[in-house]
Formats: C-alpha cells, sequence, structure tokens
C-alpha cells in the first residue's frame, strides 16, 4: 500500500477513536441521542451505497433488513444473550438477502426498485400475519439491558467496519467487477464478469449491515411491532442521504446522513407544524442544484 | 358466501384499484416520471370535494366534473414547472427516473404538508350514493359500483382515443420510443406534458369519486401511490388495458383470499402476486406499449 | 357558572383563605416565571387522526382555560403562574417520540411533559419518563402489559385500562344478555392486525370459551383494508346474533357503511375506536342507533355536559365518547396534584398523583396501583348519544338497547 493509502488509514482510525470518546463528554441524553440517530443513517446510508453505488441499483429494501434485525431483538432479547441475539440477527438477514438476491439481481432499473420496495412490505404483511395467527401477540416489548452508550459504540464499530470494508473491496477485483458492472453491465457479462456472484455477494454484505443496525436499535423503543419494525420512511431516507452525499464515493453516504439528521433534527425542532413543508422543499432544492450529490459538487470544485 | 357476491366485490374493488393507477401508468409510461407525489394529488380533490360538498352543499358529481380540467391544469403545471428542467438535463435517459423519484418525493411533503396545515390529520369522511344495489341477486353500494363503471369506461374511452386518433398514436409513439420520435416530427415535450395532465385529470377523477365511501386523511397518499405503483408495473407501464386488467386480477385476488383464505392474507397475497409477475414477467403482465 | 364546579370554587376559596392567613408567616420564595408544560404529539403520520381528535384540543383547552384564570396557583410561591408551552411532532414515529421527549426533558428542561396518542409512542417514551423522573399519564394507550410495566416505571400512570378488560366486560355483558333470552350463543368477530386488535381478540377469545359462547368467525385484516365486503359478506352467512369488530378509525366508518349498504342487522354490533369519535356520529347520525363500542360517557352528569359544550367551544369539535373525557381527567388530576404539592417538585407531584383522590369530570378520581379503573367498558350509541352501559353496575349506566334497530335504507 502506497503512504498516502497508509496515511488515510491511519486518519480514519484516528477520528473514529475520537468518535468513540465522545459519550463521555455529551452529557445530554439527547445529544447522544441524536449522535445515535446520525450513526444509526450513516450506517444505514453505508451499507446501501456498498452495493447500490458501484452497481447502481437502487434498492427500496433497506427497512426489510432493518425490521427483520429489529424483531430478531425483539423476539430473542430476553431468550438468548446479546451476542447470540446479534449472531441470530446477522443469520437471519443474510439468509433472506441470499435468497432474494439470487431471485431478482435479474431485474434492472426502475423494476429493481420497486420489486425491492414490494419486498420489504411482503415481509412485513408476513409478519404481521404470522405474530396475528400463530403467536398471537403482535407486540413485542424489548427490555433488555443495555445502555444508549453501548448501542452509540455498536453503531459506531459498524459503521466503521462498512467504511472499512467498502475501501478494502474497491481495491480487490471485485471492487473493479462491480464498477464494471455499474457502467454498463453488458458489457460486464461478455467481458467475463460473473455478474450474478458478485451483485449476491454484495447485496449480501449490504443486508448483513442493515440486519445488524436494527437489531441494535430495537432496544431503544421498549415497543415494537411489525409497522415500527418495518417502517418504509426508513428506506426513503437512507436512500435520500446517500443519493445526497453521492453513492459512488466512500465517505459520500456520510457526506449526506449527517447534514440531513441534522436538518430533520432541526426542523421538527424549531418548525413542528410546518415539518412537511420545509423537508419537501429542502429535498427539491437538493434534486435541482446539487444532482451528483455533494461529493459531485467538491468533485467538480477541486478540478480546474 | 355465493360466488356472485365474491365476483361483484372483487370487480368493484379491482376497479378501485385500476381507476387509481390509470393516471399513474400514463404518467410513468408516456412522461417516464415515476411520480412519487400522485398519491397526494388523489387527496387533494378529496378534501377539495369533501368541502364543496359538506361546507357549500355541491353535488360530488358536479365537483368531479369540475375536477377533471382542474387535475389536468395541476399536472400539467408540475409537469412544465418542475419535471422539465429534469428532463433537459438529464436528456431523458435512466437518469431521469431517478431524478425524478427524488423531485416528486420532495413534491409529495410539500403537498402533504399543505394539507395538514390547512385540514390537520383528521379523518374525513362523507356518504354519497351509499345505497345498496342490486346486481344479479347481489347487493353493492352504488357508489363503489360507480368506481367500477367510471374504470372501465375511461379504460374504453382511453383505450379508443390512444389508439383510433391522432394525438392516441403520438402519444404511443412517444412511449414506445422517445428518442425516436422526434425523427417524424413530433414534439416529445409537449406530448408528455399532454399525458402528464392527462394522468392529473384521472387521478383527480379518482379522488373525487373515492372521497363518496373511503374515509381519508391528508397523510393517506401514500398508500394509493403504492398501490397504483403495484397495478401499473404488474399491468406493464404505459398499458391502459393492462393496467385495468391487473387492477381487476388484484381485486379478485385479494376478494377470493378475503372470502376463502383469510382476510388477514389480502396484502401478502398482493405483494407476493406482484412480485410473482415481476420476478416471472418483468415487463408487466402484458407488456410495454400503450395499447 | 365558569369552568370549576361548586366544588372546586369552595375548595380554592377555602385554601385562599388559609394562604392569607398563614401569608405572613411564609417565607418568600422566587416564584418562577412560568410552569413550562411541553409535548410531543403527532401532527403529521398515523397517528395524527387520533391524536387531533382526542388530544390536541384537550391539551389546548386545558393550558388555555388555565391562564385565563391566571395559572396554575402555586402556594409556596403565594401567586398564580401562567402555563408556557413547549410543543413538538414526534411524527408517529417511536423513535422520534423518544428524542423529542428527551430534547423536551434535558434541552428545553420542562417541568412536565405530556404523553402522546397511541400505545406505541406511549411505550416507546416510558423508560426515558422514569428516567428523568417525570410523571406519566398515559392516556391513549392500552396494554395489557400495565400491571407489569408499573412495576418497572414507578412514574407511569396507566389511565385506560388493558385490552383484557374492556374483552372480558364485552363478553360478560353479552352473558347477562344471553341468560336472559336476548342473544343466542354465536359470536362472530374480525379484529384488526395490529397490537389493539390482537390484545383485544386474544381476550375476547379465551372470555368467550369461558363463558361458552361459540366463536362462529375469528379472523383477522390488515391495516389499511378498504373494502370490508367479503367479510361482511362471509359473516352474514353465519348466523350469528353478535358481531364484534376491534377496529380502527377508517376501517370502524368502513364496517359500519358497508353493513348498512348491505343490509347485515345484526342483534349486537361492535366495532372499535372510532365508534365513538364525533366524525361517526356526523356520519351516520341517527343510523348509528344501537351501535356498541369500547368507552362510553355518563352523558346526563352534568360535569360531563359542560365539559361537552367547553371543548366545543374551544376547538370548533366535540370530544369523543371514549379518551376525551378520560383524558381530560387526567389533566384535571395533573393540575390538582402540582396545585396540592404548590410547587414545581417532579417527585412530590408523582407521589401526589399515587396516592390523591382527584376532583374530575368523571366523578372522583383515585390511581390504583398506578391504573384508573372505574372506566366504561361499553357503550352504545342512544338517542344521539354514546351512553355508557357496562359495567351496568356503576352510576349512570344505561340498559342496553337490544337487538340493535335494523338500518333505515
Amino acid at each position: 500500500m502506497s503512504r498516502r493509502t497508509w496515511a488515510a488509514w491511519g486518519a480514519g482510525a484516528a477520528v473514529f477513536a475520537a468518535l468513540a470518546l465522545l459519550p463521555r463528554w455529551i452529557g445530554s441524553d439527547y445529544l447522544l441521542s441524536l449522535a445515535i440517530s446520525v450513526l444509526m443513517y450513516g450506517v444505514l446510508a453505508s451499507a446501501w451505497a456498498l452495493f447500490s453505488g458501484p452497481t447502481r441499483y437502487v434498492s427500496l429494501a433497506t427497512v426489510a433488513f432493518f425490521g427483520v434485525g429489529a424483531y430478531t431483538t425483539a423476539v430473542l432479547g430476553e431468550v438468548l444473550p446479546w451476542a447470540g441475539v446479534l449472531a441470530a440477527a446477522l443469520a437471519l438477514g443474510v439468509a433472506m438477502a441470499l435468497v432474494v438476491g439470487l431471485a431478482t439481481l435479474r431485474l434492472s432499473g426502475v423494476y429493481f426498485v420497486i420489486f425491492s420496495f414490494g419486498l420489504a412490505e411482503l415481509v412485513k404483511q408476513l409478519v404481521t400475519w404470522w405474530e396475528v395467527n400463530v403467536t398471537q401477540e403482535i407486540g413485542r416489548y424489548v427490555f433488555v439491558d443495555i445502555t444508549q452508550q453501548d448501542i452509540y459504540w455498536q453503531l459506531l464499530a459498524l459503521l466503521a467496519l462498512v467504511l472499512a470494508l467498502r475501501a478494502l473491496i474497491d481495491r480487490t477485483r471485485l471492487g473493479l467487477a462491480l464498477r464494471v458492472i455499474g457502467e454498463d453491465e453488458t458489457v460486464a457479462v461478455h467481458v467475463g464478469i460473473d455478474t450474478t456472484v458478485a451483485k449476491v455477494l454484495l447485496f449480501t454484505l449490504s443486508a448483513a449491515f442493515m440486519t445488524l443496525a436494527g437489531a441494535v436499535m430495537a432496544p431503544r423503543w421498549t415497543y415494537i411491532d411489525p409497522s415500527i419494525a418495518f417502517a418504509p420512511v426508513i428506506s426513503f431516507q437512507t436512500l435520500i442521504m446517500a443519493l445526497l452525499g453521492g453513492a459512488g464515493a466512500l465517505l459520500g453516504p456520510l457526506l449526506g446522513a449527517v447534514p440531513l439528521v441534522l436538518l430533520f433534527e432541526l426542523l421538527s425542532a424549531h418548525f413542528p407544524n410546518h415539518f412537511s413543508i420545509l423537508l419537501g422543499g429542502v429535498f427539491m432544492v437538493i434534486v435541482y442544484l446539487v444532482p451528483r450529490g455533494l461529493i459531485g459538487l467538491w468533485r467538480r470544485r477541486s478540478r480546474p | 358466501m355465493n360466488l356472485v357476491d365474491v365476483l361483484l366485490a372483487g370487480a368493484t374493488l379491482g376497479g378501485l384499484y385500476a381507476l387509481v393507477a390509470m393516471g399513474l401508468t400514463l404518467q410513468y409510461g408516456v412522461a417516464r416520471i415515476m411520480n412519487l407525489s400522485y398519491g397526494e394529488f388523489l387527496i387533494a380533490p378529496a378534501f377539495l370535494a369533501y368541502v364543496l360538498v359538506v361546507q357549500h352543499g355541491a353535488s360530488p358529481l358536479a365537483v368531479l366534473v369540475l375536477a377533471l380540467p382542474l387535475g389536468f391544469a395541476l399536472q400539467w403545471a408540475v409537469y412544465q414547472l418542475l419535471l422539465t428542467p429534469l428532463v433537459r438535463r438529464t436528456g431523458a435517459g435512466p437518469q431521469l427516473e431517478v431524478d425524478s423519484i427524488l423531485a416528486t418525493f420532495g413534491l409529495l411533503f410539500v403537498v402533504q404538508g399543505v394539507m395538514l396545515v390547512a385540514f390537520g390529520g383528521n379523518y374525513h369522511s362523507y356518504g354519497y350514493l351509499s345505497v345498496p344495489v342490486q346486481v344479479l341477486g347481489s347487493t353493492v353500494a352504488a357508489n363503489r359500483l360507480l368506481v367500477l363503471l367510471v374504470a372501465l369506461g375511461l379504460g374504453a374511452g382511453l383505450y379508443l382515443l390512444l389508439t383510433r386518433t391522432r394525438i392516441g398514436t403520438v402519444v404511443r409513439a412517444v412511449a414506445v420510443a422517445p428518442r425516436f420520435a422526434p425523427l417524424v416530427g413530433i414534439d416529445v415535450r409537449r406530448t408528455a406534458a399532454l399525458a402528464f395532465g392527462l394522468g392529473g385529470a384521472l387521478v383527480a377523477a379518482c379522488g373525487v369519486l373515492v372521497s363518496m365511501f373511503l374515509p381519508f386523511s391528508a397523510t393517506m397518499g401514500t398508500m394509493f401511490a403504492m398501490k397504483a405503483l403495484i397495478v401499473v408495473i404488474m399491468g406493464g407501464v404505459g398499458n391502459l388495458m393492462g393496467c385495468l386488467l391487473a387492477g381487476l386480477l388484484l381485486g379478485f385476488a385479494e376478494t377470493l383470499v378475503a372470502s376463502f383464505v383469510d382476510p388477514g392474507l389480502t396484502l401478502a397475497v398482493n405483494y407476493a402476486l406482484f412480485l410473482l409477475v415481476l420476478l416471472l414477467r418483468p415487463a408487466g403482465l402484458f407488456g410495454r406499449a400503450a395499447r | 357558572m365558569s369552568a370549576y364546579s361548586k366544588r372546586t370554587w369552595l375548595r380554592r376559596a377555602a385554601a385562599a383563605a388559609a394562604l392569607a392567613l398563614c401569608a405572613p408567616l411564609a417565607p418568600a420564595q422566587e416564584a418562577p416565571k412560568s410552569v413550562r408544560i411541553g409535548w410531543a404529539i403527532a401532527k403529521t403520520g398515523p397517528n395524527a387522526g387520533g391524536t387531533a381528535t382526542t388530544v390536541t384540543p384537550n391539551y389546548q383547552m386545558w393550558v388555555k382555560e388555565i391562564n385565563a384564570a391566571g395559572g396554575l396557583m402555586l402556594k409556596a410561591h403565594g401567586r398564580r403562574v401562567p402555563i408556557e408551552v413547549v410543543e413538538y411532532d414526534d411524527r408517529s414515529s417511536s423513535e422520534e417520540a423518544v428524542r423529542a421527549t428527551e430534547r423536551l426533558m434535558t434541552q428545553d428542561k420542562v417541568d412536565f411533559v405530556l404523553p402522546p396518542w397511541g400505545t406505541a409512542n406511549n411505550l416507546a417514551v416510558g423508560p426515558t419518563y422514569e428516567k428523568h423522573g417525570y410523571p406519566l399519564l398515559a392516556v391513549n394507550s392500552i396494554t395489557d402489559k400495565a400491571p407489569q410495566l408499573v412495576k418497572r416505571w414507578k412514574h407511569a400512570f396507566f389511565f385506560l385500562g388493558t385490552g383484557a378488560q374492556y374483552a372480558q366486560a364485552l363478553i360478560g355483558y353479552l352473558d347477562e344478555a344471553r341468560k336472559a333470552g336476548r342473544i343466542g350463543d354465536r359470536i362472530a368477530m374480525v379484529h384488526i392486525a395490529d397490537g389493539f386488535g390482537v390484545d383485544l381478540a386474544s381476550a375476547a377469545r379465551k372470555a368467550a370459551g369461558q363463558h361458552g359462547f361459540t366463536l362462529a368467525y375469528d379472523k383477522s385484516y390488515p391495516v389499511g383494508t378498504q373494502d370490508m365486503t367479503p367479510i361482511l359478506n362471509e359473516v352474514k352467512g353465519r348466523d350469528a346474533d353478535v358481531f364484534i369488530a376491534f377496529s380502527y378509525p377508517p376501517d370502524t366508518m368502513l364496517i359500519t357503511d358497508q353493513a348498512q349498504v348491505l343490509g347485515f342487522n345484526p342483534k349486537v354490533m361492535f366495532t372499535g375506536v372510532g365508534t365513538q369519535f364525533p366524525m361517526y356520529k356526523k356520519k351516520f347520525g341517527a343510523a348509528a342507533e344501537g351501535v356498541m363500542g369500547p368507552g362510553g360517557v355518563d352523558f346526563d352528569s352534568p360535569a360531563i355536559q359542560d365539559y361537552f359544550k367547553r371543548h366545543q367551544a374551544a376547538s370548533g369539535q366535540e370530544p369523543d365518547r371514549f379518551a376525551s373525557t378520560v383524558q381530560y381527567a387526567a389533566l384535571q388530576v395533573l393540575q390538582q396534584a402540582i396545585e396540592r404539592v404548590g410547587k414545581v417538585d417532579r417527585a412530590a407531584v408523582t407521589q401526589e398523583i399515587r396516592t390523591g383522590r382527584f376532583d374530575t369530570i368523571l366523578g372522583p378520581v383515585q390511581l390504583d396501583n398506578q391504573m384508573f379503573t372505574n372506566l366504561w367498558w361499553v357503550g352504545q350509541w342512544q338517542n344521539g348519544e354514546f351512553y355508557g352501559i357496562a359495567p351496568s353496575s356503576k352510576p349512570g349506566a344505561k340498559p342496553a338497547l337490544l337487538p340493535k334497530p335494523a338500518w333505515k335504507n
């Protein structure tokens, strides 16, 4: 690895170490809560961009995996030790991603978008039906003994992992293959890349992080039912954040997640009655003025 | 429960789904805009109907007639002002679909926010034509039957318009091959705006009809948009007849499952059917072509 | 007569007199400029409808009336202190409700926080209230776990009962009717596939078994169902005297409307949340006669009638006949607890709520193990008003109108 790469990794490690110490300095629950929200969307957006960035497949299935993770915690939280819960969530997420990936990555373009949205809804309906008819207990109470700081650190670890993973993959042949797929899938196939394996692998990795994020966040809500765990707004917000920041770059999604989470918070706190209108306005400004994401803006400016 | 009951219930529900989706299939099929704010433009006319009927004593049918040109004008304006810059910027390529999703997503929040400020989050409901009608020995509500009839009528009417008239052929040309349409002298932008506006007229009519029997609130738009999207994709984007048939299919499937299996699985079956069609025939049951 | 009942006026006059006598002896304490009350409720999202009907008008009217009288009487400072409101939108999301509540407690540092609408969000914010020591007066929340939750959360108070209580009361009431020979033993039951529906349906299933009823139909339907005809047609053919639907406002409206069109006339028709909403009365009017639902009001009580008038005047809409009156009573409890303690001392106020006896529009209120149980479990539309009918032993209970009069089509 070149010196610059070492420096980049070193800087990254330092930043994460500093972030890990953050909770000790934040006195207030509210600010920690905000930090957790930023981290959660940071993980989700980065995991989303892990797959959707290079391949250009826009996925709305984020919440399908997030919800599975959250629900696993809700169901197994008091039965297994925490590590066991996370392992179970991971296993479920990976299994689901493999099935879904193998079945559907033949679709392209907007069909995949719609399909991924339908998938999330289907999972929600199935879980609901199962709870109503088989277990007859739809709301789950989550009383896992975990502090907000623990949640913060777990999310931080997930974020570090997903970014590291993406940086590593970018440097390997898999990363190259994905970029070719993103540019022109027909060419990729003709060049001999096994597009299905590449896509499924990446989709599964992405889903794994989303599932774990859901499992980690669940203890914040005490009560979880399918409409809370599988709320479509999570998929939409993840998408918007990743696209705002620029899904193609490593830090792009973070660049989108941080300002947007803070913006939502600002609008919520100061304009509770006009939140919707202002939010919509901001989105539209983003689309019209910042089409390639903030990363795109930055890159264009740095070019002569 | 006898078969006629099931068929009739399935037909009326299917008619509702088809009508909800017809506007979107035009907007998406011809103008290539994935209009996520579609549902809000269905709820807005419903509120208009509510205000005019409950507070001013107007007849819902009069509001229905009024809604058509209003809906057309509104969506036509939305296309010209908000979507044309995106079309120009992306050259109407695949990036347009992504950009239009984001832009209409923002529009969704704006319109919903305005309705929330104006009407609050409450449910609103009034009844019109909530009278039983006997059809083939089975009872059905007049207002739901009206929806089915309007869906069939509009579907047939638009089909004839698209296949028998010159303007219809122009629209189909733009839907099928937007890049080559200019070669035969078609103004793609104007046609797309026209189709988008037409979709707006359809959705406005649907909103007024729906307000007659469904309790609605400012935040229900998204649910309708998602239902519409499913029907549109299943029927084949831009295919009006396909839309009608797919809507009816979904209505029947839902009713059959509710009557003979378990009403709790209706939505699951909806999505499962949708995903199945998408996997086996991604271009929709009836293919992409504004027939 | 103004907002306060005669008894309250007398009590206040006595307190004022006592205070006047003590005034020279009381140490001068710096009074706060205002008592800051915060709330994070659903202005948008699926909970917005319920919030706008039951929560917002009550919260706003309560604050307005207190401030019109000068504010809350804090006897430790010897004067009235007005209420200042800090409000947020929880967007019907648990995460947002938690964060907004944290914001209220740790950033805005309000004195008291009022909860949102809906079981999910009340439960989501429970740990936050407990952690920061704020009393949680959970009104719009029906959870079977309440008895266990009050052991964990010493600051939580549940005002609307558990699902099991409603279902058992309903089935028990029906059992009496059956023993009197007025209905048969077949019940058709549907419920919405959501926490509320599932809780009540499970309890009803058990109770029906215990009382010897047969469930001729027992199914659920997803949230957002737009056509109840298939279900109603099925139920029609099952020859059941009793039809129970544990439903939410949109489906409650749909079920009633479509039952009317289909000419479905069971002897007993019970629909869920929404039956008691002003929207229901407005849409169905006299046709609603005989429909039962959870909740109810003792409309003959002057306090209730006065409350209805004030609510209509303040917000332009009627209260609902289920949680609205309980919501307002809970606010009265909070106000009286604060005024009895005499200053902003959350621990003392919480203790007062837990043990005190309060005067409200529902009559005297005293919590039992942090729960309020003196509720109307079943109500019925009779002569244009939704009267409480069960428990039949409760003062003000009206006899049921059985069978329900047929729809006039």
